[in-house]
């Protein structure tokens, strides 16, 4: 999922009993599913907590759209390079619409770029991997908008109504998105010999990463359960990771490709697949700054940013000058 | 038909530009001033590439019914070398600055409106309902590059020198368009191709206009690229082409006969 991890600002979830009438007012709303809107009263915990998910989210359509880009003017077909547009064009909607709604919430979409370029506000880690090969763009459809799917259709029924909103209609696209990576990598893996190594090394490189998407164990974090109990995150991270593997593992039988994971196997007892431990050595690494493409995906943002200052100024300078004539 | 190998070398024409500047546009993704430009670069190179598509579909049309192979888009875009391209030299110049990128759509899809528009009334019907699909969508570039040019001509001091810099770098490879060669003739005569000659004076006045609300001068070099058949459309191209097309072409250059 693209916000992996969210402080809340909490130290324990708060009881009843502990709580200020406010507080207990609230907490009843959100038990009765009556969706927040931005002009309701709410904690400021809550308030600062959905600031933070949202614009980590935002923030990771926005760099999610940098390992994509990277394959737009090579993308082996018209057909792939128009489909590629169209989805990376969407995730820049994504980016507006989840903006906008911390908008509701009282900061600035400048704000909150200004702290991801300060190296402040988190991504997810998924975006901090390379793409090295064509089948990496079918491998970050099928798995990582799979992954994204998988954590926003929850989302939709999530406690503040701006949020739930912009989730039902970002959902409606994800599943193009994962459809069209999982036909990348049919594709490939029906191809030739070259192809289907290099489907299956983007497997092989995409698969834990995507599982990491969806955060630390769920008996890490206080946070998840604060948030939890707000209603902003409905299902924990370790039950939506394994319905990923779930729905993944037959999907990767089904292109012929194997999931570089020795420990995975069908536990007819459980009733999902058993896999092995995620290398959290590694996550931390990533989240913290140091994974293999962190400092490259803000440095093309910060300089995107920084190219595009006296534009945005021209612009501006424009509209005033405009709205001066308009007035005399 | 007569005209069969003219037709199929102008389509290219038709098809080549679209594609070309669409490649330039896929360069820009996430790297624009702003999300929405980002989103909206991209939405013109999404309708660019579309229109490319159909162009080439009726090419290979073409090219069969006159006993060649009907190559299909593919093979169109991504086997042939830098000569056999037959588009603008003004769609394949390097983005440079967002001044430079806009600029260079805006006189592009001034020419681009015109001859579209022109186009829906060809004898071809294909040729026809392609444009008239593509004119609609042409209708918004145009109106989009035109109020960039106006927001950075009046805009700061630095924009308005950035977009006159860009205006006068690119002029030079604006008087292909209006140039007109064998190929073109054959087929104005036969009411398929569009008369880019009667296109100049109504780009000129519309160019001129957009420039004067900009508070930008019009270019008073005469100087033209591409002039008496040497151009892009007949496959003379500048260095940077070759570039694009090995960046664009690398897969299917690599992995001859991989199906993606
Ligand atoms: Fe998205
Ligand atoms: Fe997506």
């Amino acid at each position: 999922m693209y916000a992996q991890m969210v402080e809340t600002g909490v130290s324990a979830v708060r009881a009843q009993a502990e709580m200020t009438p406010e507080e207990r007012a609230f907490q009843a709303r959100i038990d009765a599913d009556i969706k927040i809107e931005p002009k309701d009263p709410m904690p400021d915990a809550y308030r600062r907590t959905l600031v933070r998910q949202i614009s980590q989210h935002a923030h990771s359509e926005i760099v999610g759209m940098l390992p994509e880009g990277n394959w737009v003017t090579r993308a082996p077909t018209l057909k792939r390079k128009a489909i590629l547009m169209a989805k990376i064009q969407d995730e820049g909607g994504h980016g507006l619409y989840l903006y906008s709604a911390a908008e509701t919430l009282g900061v600035s979409r400048d704000q909150l770029i200004a702290e991801l370029h300060a190296g402040r506000a988190k991504y997810s880690s998924i975006f901090n991997y390379p793409t090295l090969s064509w089948a990496d763009i079918g491998a970050i459809g099928w798995l990582v908008d799979g992954a994204a799917i998988m954590n926003q259709i929850p989302l939709c029924r999530c406690s503040y109504g701006p949020y739930a909103r912009a989730m039902v209609r970002i959902c409606k696209e994800e599943s193009f998105h994962q459809r069209q990576g999982y036909d990348i990598m049919l594709a490939m893996a029906q191809g030739t010999a070259a192809q289907k190594a290099m489907a299956q090394d983007a497997l092989d490189r995409w698969w834990w990463p995507s599982l990491m998407m969806f955060g630390p164990s769920d008996a890490e974090s206080v946070h998840s359960a604060q948030s939890a109990a707000w209603k902003i995150k409905i299902l924990s991270n370790d039950e939506l990771r394994q319905r990923f593997v779930d729905q993944t593992v037959p999907q990767a039988e089904y292109l012929g490709l194997a999931v570089p994971d020795p420990e995975l196997r069908w536990s007819p007892e459980r009733g999902h697949y058993d896999f092995g431990a995620i290398d959290w050595t590694e996550f931390y690494a990533v989240i913290k700054g140091d994974g293999p493409c962190n400092r490259d995906r803000m440095a093309v943002r910060v300089q995107a940013w920084e190219d595009g200052a006296w534009v945005r100024e021209a612009a501006m300078a424009h509209a005033e000058r405009r709205a001066a004539r308009q007035a005399a | 038909m007569t005209v069969e190998r003219e037709l199929f070398d102008y389509l290219l024409r038709l098809a080549d530009s679209p594609l070309i500047l669409a490649q330039r546009l896929g360069e820009w993704v996430g790297k624009a001033p702003a999300i929405e430009e980002d989103v909206a670069l991209t939405n013109v190179g999404l309708d660019l590439l579309g229109q490319a598509r159909l162009w080439f579909g009726h090419a290979g049309d073409v090219e069969r019914r006159a006993g060649g192979p009907g190559r299909d888009e593919d093979q169109l875009a991504f086997l042939r070398d830098t000569r056999e391209f037959r588009n603008l030299l003004l769609v394949e110049q390097p983005n440079g600055n967002f001044a430079d990128t806009l600029a260079r759509q805006f006189l592009f899809d001034r020419w681009h409106f015109l001859v579209l528009r022109a186009l829906t009334a060809s004898r071809d019907a294909r040729i026809g309902e392609i444009a008239a699909k593509a004119v609609k969508e042409v209708a918004y570039h145009r109106q989009r590059s035109a109020d960039w040019v106006i927001r950075l001509g009046d805009g700061t001091e630095l924009s308005h020198t950035r977009m006159q810099a860009a205006i006068d770098r690119l002029w030079t490879f604006t008087g292909e368009m209006f140039a007109v060669d064998a190929v073109e003739l054959a087929l104005i005569d036969a009411g398929i191709a569009a008369d880019v000659r009667a296109l100049e004076a109504p780009w000129r006045d519309e160019v001129a206009t957009v420039l004067g609300e900009a508070t930008l001068a019009v270019p008073a070099s005469t100087h033209m690229q591409g002039r008496g058949g040497r151009g892009g459309k007949q496959g003379h191209h500048g260095e940077a082409f070759g570039h694009l097309l090995a960046e664009m072409q690398f897969l299917q250059r690599a992995y001859p006969g991989a199906r993606w």
